[in-house]
């Protein structure tokens, strides 16, 4: 267990982040650090998926000089998901930022607990 | 007949591009014009759905349909059945529905040059849900899943109030959650098995668990998908961010959302059982028991909060907590009755949901435009139409014989006789969870048709609004149909399951 470990320190690494991303999205108050804690959620993704498909020894599946052995080259997918995933990323945080400062200009306040709490007195 | 290629074949892809592209083109045009545009949409995307419904019922098995040149493992695919085009009709049917009936709504809360952009989102809904009901790409599925959910948000947000961007806020946390747990579920499997398509992954994890490797992250797989579906359709527990969105949001957004796009979650989690992990690997995995206590807890809880409620529109709401959980027992009894049953809930929430909605818009404008239910009073008689429609759709959800919540009721009862371990919860449960909907709902439709004196507010006459009138009569007319001709249905979604993995 411990050497396994310790032998994919990059996923394990990647997990950790994950999570703290995640209780950051969840129990931070403050809107920017929700979505600091999203992007270190979705970034710590990619770091577990770039870990996977890395194989070291190996390049990366550009022919320069004459298509060598399958053996020598990674698996270019995990690569296209970050790429993809990265996408998805900016767009939802643009989204998220663009909400945040929307709620800002209206309640003068990043904190959503206190939002509610003005929404509560606005009594819509 | 393999490498002869019907012309049908190609509808599927055709819908999904026809939406995200006339999605496109809609935001450089007028209101009017995006609106027609978006009508158009749907009722192209109705006939090509009814055309592949009829080929694939003809031949009887479902086909993929390979996107570009790419054959099976690396290739993007889409998969088509009965089940999937029967749905992806009925979806486009009820949003046809769902966005003429809130129509005036819309006019009138929505900013003036911002309605335009209301059909920009839908279309993009809508192709993202035709996306999530025929892909055959578990990672297309998380690009559709986030396409949908930022759509999502934008209906929600659409209508300008604080309460409106707070909640579209809290939609959107949960829901990166959500898709956070989705991805990093994709990223495992394709680790574990090495492929993205859904058969493909299918057959290695088939053989993985001959072998009886890497059984752990096989199970957090399974365990991580399966929560992070279950946060993003509103599964009891994560169920926090559904009022506000459902409650505050411009009332053809709260139909959609309610009806629609939750239950493309839900059908991607069918989906991914059976076609991705495969239905007896998922059962030994011992996810179903978690999910199935879930789904238990979200009918009884998702009805106790409704009651507690005061606000009719938020009261619906909490009873899709309620029907989600219905559904989630069904996937969790771990047969493929309870799965039937499921799947006929999700048709039949859909319908009924997205009435309750429309209907109780009706009802609350002839009250002043307060949802308290003391103001309600008697709003049954001031606007008939809308308080018929609202009976209706509340019979159906407490299960009255003769509308489509009683067979979806029935089904579901019959799958937990057929199942020894989980037979007594779930008609315990069932049981109590009925008798709670027939109190809130009972509750509305009297208070709805409590006579109060002539005078503070106006009556509205049915021809007053035409369209909104004909929208609830064929969602009436549906709902009856769904709960006295229900064997056809029913048939079609067991043969669509079966030849679903």
């Amino acid at each position: 267990m411990g050497a396994n470990l310790f032998n994919n320190y990059g996923e394990a690494v990647a997990m950790i982040l994950f999570v703290i991303g995640c209780g950051n999205l969840m129990l931070q108050s403050n809107l920017i650090k929700k979505i600091i804690g999203l992007n270190i959620m979705d970034t710590a993704v990619y770091l577990f998926l770039a870990q996977k498909g890395y194989i070291s020894g190996r390049v990366a599946p550009i022919v320069v000089d004459g298509v060598q052995s399958v053996e020598a080259y990674i698996n270019p997918v995990p690569s296209g998901l970050v790429l993809t995933g990265i996408v998805v990323s900016v767009s939802v945080s643009a989204l998220m930022l663009s909400l945040t400062i929307r709620l800002y200009q209206r309640y003068h306040t990043l904190d959503l607990d206190e939002i509610s709490l003005q929404l509560k007195k606005e009594g819509l | 007949m393999p490498g002869q290629m019907s012309f049908v074949q190609n509808f599927p892809c055709f819908s999904i591009i026809l939406c995200m592209f006339i999605g496109i083109i809609s935001s450089a045009f007028k209101e009017k014009i995006a609106r027609w545009l978006n009508i158009i949409a749907l009722v192209v995307n109705i006939v090509l759905s009814a055309a592949v419904l009829l080929y694939t019922v003809r031949t009887g098995e479902s086909y993929v349909y390979v996107m570009g040149r790419f054959p099976a493992p690396w290739g993007n695919e889409l998969r088509v059945g009965m089940l999937e085009t029967g749905l992806a009709l009925f979806f486009c049917v009820i949003m046809l529905f769902c966005l003429l009936g809130g129509r005036h709504k819309l006019v009138q809360e929505v900013e003036e040059g911002k309605q335009g952009l209301y059909y920009v989102l839908a279309d993009l809904m809508l192709s993202s849900l035709l996306a999530l009901i025929y892909t055959n790409d578990l990672f297309t599925a998380y690009v559709f899943v986030e396409i949908n959910t930022i759509s999502a948000c934008g209906l929600i947000m659409i209508r300008q109030n604080g309460r409106t961007i707070e909640a579209a806020v809290r939609y959107m946390i949960m829901s990166l959650l959500g898709s956070g747990l989705f991805l990093v579920g994709i990223c495992m499997l394709y680790d574990l098995t090495g492929h993205l398509l859904m058969s493909n992954i299918k057959i290695e994890i088939a053989r993985i668990v001959a072998e009886g490797a890497y059984r752990p992250p096989l199970l957090v797989t399974i365990a991580i998908i399966s929560v992070g579906l279950a946060i993003k359709s509103a599964l009891f527990p994560f169920h926090a961010w559904l009022p506000d969105a459902y409650g505050y949001s411009t009332v053809s957004s709260a139909a959609i959302l309610s009806s629609l796009v939750s239950k493309g979650y839900i059908f991607l989690l069918f989906k991914i059982i059976y076609r991705v992990i495969g239905f007896e690997v998922f059962h030994d995995s011992k996810i179903v028991d978690i999910l199935f206590l879930f789904g238990l807890m979200g009918m009884v809880f998702g009805s106790l909060s409704a009651i507690k409620e005061n606000d009719i529109r938020r009261m619906i709401a909490f009873s899709s907590v309620a029907q989600v959980g219905y559904i989630y027992m069904g996937i969790g009894m771990g047969t493929q009755a309870g799965m039937v049953a499921s799947v006929f809930h999700v048709v039949s929430h859909v319908a009924t949901k997205s009435l309750l909605f429309i209907s109780a818009i009706g009802l609350t404008d002839v009250s002043g435009g307060s949802r308290k239910f003391i103001e309600l009073t008697g709003s049954g008689y001031r606007n008939k139409c809308a308080g018929v429609a609202f009976s209706v759709g509340s019979l159906s959800m407490v299960g009255v014989p003769m509308f489509s919540g009683f067979v979806s009721k029935l089904l579901f009862s019959q799958a937990a006789v057929q199942n020894d371990g989980k037979m007594l919860p779930t008609l315990i449960v069932l049981g109590i969870s009925t008798i709670l909907n027939a109190i809130y709902f009972m509750k509305t439709v009297i208070r709805i048709y409590t006579p109060v004196e002539e005078g503070e507010y106006p009556t509205v006459e049915w021809w007053s609004n035409k369209i909104y009138a004909s929208v609830l009569l064929c969602f009436v007319v549906l709902n009856i149909l769904l709960g006295v001709c229900s064997q056809p249905i029913v048939d079609l979604i067991e043969s669509g399951l079966n030849i679903f993995a």
